[in-house]
């Protein structure tokens, strides 16, 4: 049973290591192989995918809580759900969390994932107080915010070592519900300025169609919101929808997305409006139905998500969007979001600008359009997302990440390249 | 709250039942042998949901402790989960009597010796429920693995009885039978991915079905089904089979 990620693409043979104590880890590293730690199958391409897999989910105890600082002390394997489960009652919530609850600790730091607070609280490393490393000698580290190995870690996709366990400070909530407002636009100009107008909101997002054509190209909802001040803690568990097997791959066409875009856009009331929603409607709308992933069809789907600087966003945002709508490919859900300044991490993925993330099924002819949009986001001195990436060229890659080298070299000092790698690791070399 | 106690707590499944009771408010005697390892486990338990959870050493082969054992147990659990269970290859149990002899004593006669000290207790107070993890394997003996599928099948036989017996003092007991489940001990084995269950489903699955007062679980469900076929199939051609 050969792991996917959750693009389900490319399906290969890999064989998973289960990693439930460090010292079978170690015993795993000692073995003349290559390893990639996965954690939870939910980044999108290949990051996580190797031919021999390290599986750290079942390495998931709770180690300690200091319930007055709100520091949680856990081992890798921990889900952020299990988390929120826990926490979200006493009053606790993540200070970063990412568009799934459904992801592991380790995969959380590995991807250095960020929110729709990132303009005012940055990555998830913001959150981490320290971690501890299996280096590829089976050396156990403790690994501190003022080290190199943190800034390789923090977002360098199990490229430096095994995450075991982890210290992370959580944010005080006072209720579960969420104040939300939702600014519908007509266009890219009011989009952006929608998201100055509102970056003083502690959390925002954009949905965008991204088949609109001409003067409606950029229109959007913009959702904006932050926790309410007081009110209830509680955190049930509400029932899940399943989609219980690959869709056709005909289901997801150009009519179906655009009808599916058109009623999304229509039901939310003109201009500005305003919603009390709990925290799993806000922050993981897509967690609320399992496997969603099967709709794009067996052949999978990717996601493709860049990041434009802010100065030169717009204009490369219009060219991109421009050339999606003319090629027709359709995606369901393309989220807009304006991010704050990058962190000093080697490769975590944000900058200050705006990204735009978009999914599409895997069909003939997409790899070249992914190709033609790489040209406009390295003319826009652009960067794309790792975690989301399954097919990103070396060149394209190594234009947007200037801290490239440090990380090349430190893990071929450490002799780390000779013992992690993901197929992605050897596409981009790095 | 009620305390759950969960006999043979090192299993894959048995942590998850473990994880599951006490998200649902119950707290937790954990027994089994070398306990002690389950120290950093009952710590996650107890910063997840804050419950109780009390280590208990217990070694189920070792019947003339079991009494002393369950009369120590203070306050007296609510329910009592036995998942302790053992399997060895076919081929080992079938030419060594000590590894047939332990198959049957951990998974039929040391759940027998602890369940009716449990049982006598439940009829007396009228109060109280029994979950018995058996296996698939104990619905039909095949080469494939029939030492331990036979003690399982005494293992139903037993629960089924007791179910029977306890019925009139309102405590139920809940027989469970699951099929290929992803563990530790089935780590190195392919199993097909659409019939084998993960440890927390089959977990959620007990809880629902004790619950509610099921008798017969089968997890994934599907095995219900799939052991009506070959419990039908007539003995003159299942003899010859290789399934």
């Amino acid at each position: 049973m050969s792991l996917l990620s959750w693009g389900m693409y490319p399906k290969i043979q890999n064989k998973a290591f289960l990693v439930d104590s460090s010292a079978k880890l170690a015993e795993y590293l000692k073995e003349p192989r290559e390893y990639i730690p996965f954690g939870n199958g939910r980044s999108y391409g290949d990051s996580a995918l190797a031919e021999n897999i390290l599986n750290i989910k079942p390495y998931d105890y709770f180690l300690h809580f200091d319930a007055e600082a709100g520091i949680l002390h856990a081992q890798a394997g921990v889900l952020l759900s299990d988390i929120l489960e826990a926490f979200v009652p006493q009053g606790w919530f993540l200070k970063v969390t990412p568009g799934t609850k459904l992801i592991t600790l380790g995969g959380a730091i590995a991807s250095d994932v960020h929110g729709k607070n990132h303009h005012v609280q940055g990555c998830f490393s913001e959150c981490v107080e320290e971690f501890t490393l299996m280096t590829a000698n089976g050396e156990t580290k403790t690994v501190t915010r003022d080290s190199e190995l943190f800034l390789a870690t923090c977002g360098g996709m199990g490229l430096t070592g095994v995450i075991l366990d982890a210290k992370i400070s959580l944010k005080k909530i006072n209720s579960t519900t969420i104040k939300q407002t939702t600014i519908k636009t007509k266009n890219l100009q009011e989009t952006f300025a929608a998201f100055e107008e509102y970056e003083h909101m502690p959390y925002s997002v954009a949905w965008i169609d991204c088949l609109a054509q001409g003067e409606a190209i950029g229109k959007c909802l913009l959702m904006v919101g932050d926790f309410a001040d007081n009110g209830k803690l509680d955190y049930k568990q509400k029932p899940k929808k399943n989609i219980p097997f690959n869709f056709p791959s005909f289901a997801l066409n150009k009519l179906s997305v655009k009808a599916f875009n058109w009623l999304y856009y229509n039901k939310a009331p003109a201009g500005v409006s305003k919603q009390n929603v709990d925290i799993d409607t806000f922050f993981y709308p897509l967690d609320a139905i399992q496997n969603w992933n099967r709709i794009y069809g067996k052949s999978g789907f990717t996601q493709y998500q860049f990041i434009l600087p802010k100065e030169r966003s717009y204009e490369g945002l219009k060219a991109i969007l421009e050339k999606i709508a003319a090629s027709g490919k359709g995606s369901f859900l393309a989220v807009l979001k304006l991010y704050g300044k990058a962190n000093a991490n080697y490769l975590s993925f944000p900058i200050e600008g705006y990204s735009l993330a978009l999914d599409f099924k895997i069909e003939s002819g997409l790899f070249e359009l992914l190709d033609a949009l790489d040209a406009i986001v390295v003319e826009f001195g652009g960067r794309i997302y790792l975690t989301k990436d399954v097919r990103v060229s070396k060149e394209t890659f190594e234009s947007g990440y200037e801290h490239i080298e440090k990380f090349r070299t430190l893990r071929k000092r450490e002799k780390m390249d000779t013992k992690f790698q993901s197929l992605q690791s050897k596409r981009v070399e790095i | 709250m009620s305390y759950i106690l969960i006999i043979g707590a090192k299993s894959d499944i048995a942590k998850e039942l473990a994880r599951v009771y006490a998200k649902n408010g119950y707290d937790l005697y954990l027994a089994g042998r070398n306990i002690d390892e389950l120290q950093n486990f009952s710590e996650d338990i107890k910063i997840r949901s804050g419950r109780n959870v009390i280590l208990k050493e217990l070694d189920i082969t070792d019947f003339t402790t079991h009494l002393d054992f369950y009369a120590k147990l203070e306050p007296k659990p609510l329910g009592v989960i036995v998942v302790s269970g053992y399997m060895t290859e076919q081929s080992i149990a079938q030419t060594q009597w000590s590894e047939s002899l332990n198959t049957i004593n951990v998974n039929y006669t040391g759940a027998v010796s602890l369940l009716n000290i449990v049982a006598n207790e439940m009829q007396e107070s009228r109060n109280g429920f029994i979950v018995g993890v058996s296996s698939v394997a104990g619905d039909r003996g095949r080469k494939a693995n029939y030492i331990y599928g036979s003690t399982k099948a005494a293992f139903s036989a037993y629960l089924s009885g007791l179910r029977n017996r306890l019925y009139e003092y309102d405590v139920h007991v809940l027989t469970v039978k699951p099929g290929f489940v992803a563990t530790k001990m089935t780590a190195n084995l392919e199993l097909p991915e659409k019939l084998t269950a993960q440890a927390s489903d089959v977990a959620n699955d007990i809880f629902k079905a004790q619950q509610s007062k099921k008798n017969t679980l089968y997890t994934k469900w599907i095995w219900r089904y799939i052991m009506l076929i070959i419990t039908h199939i007539p003995e003159f051609l299942f003899k010859k089979m290789s399934i």
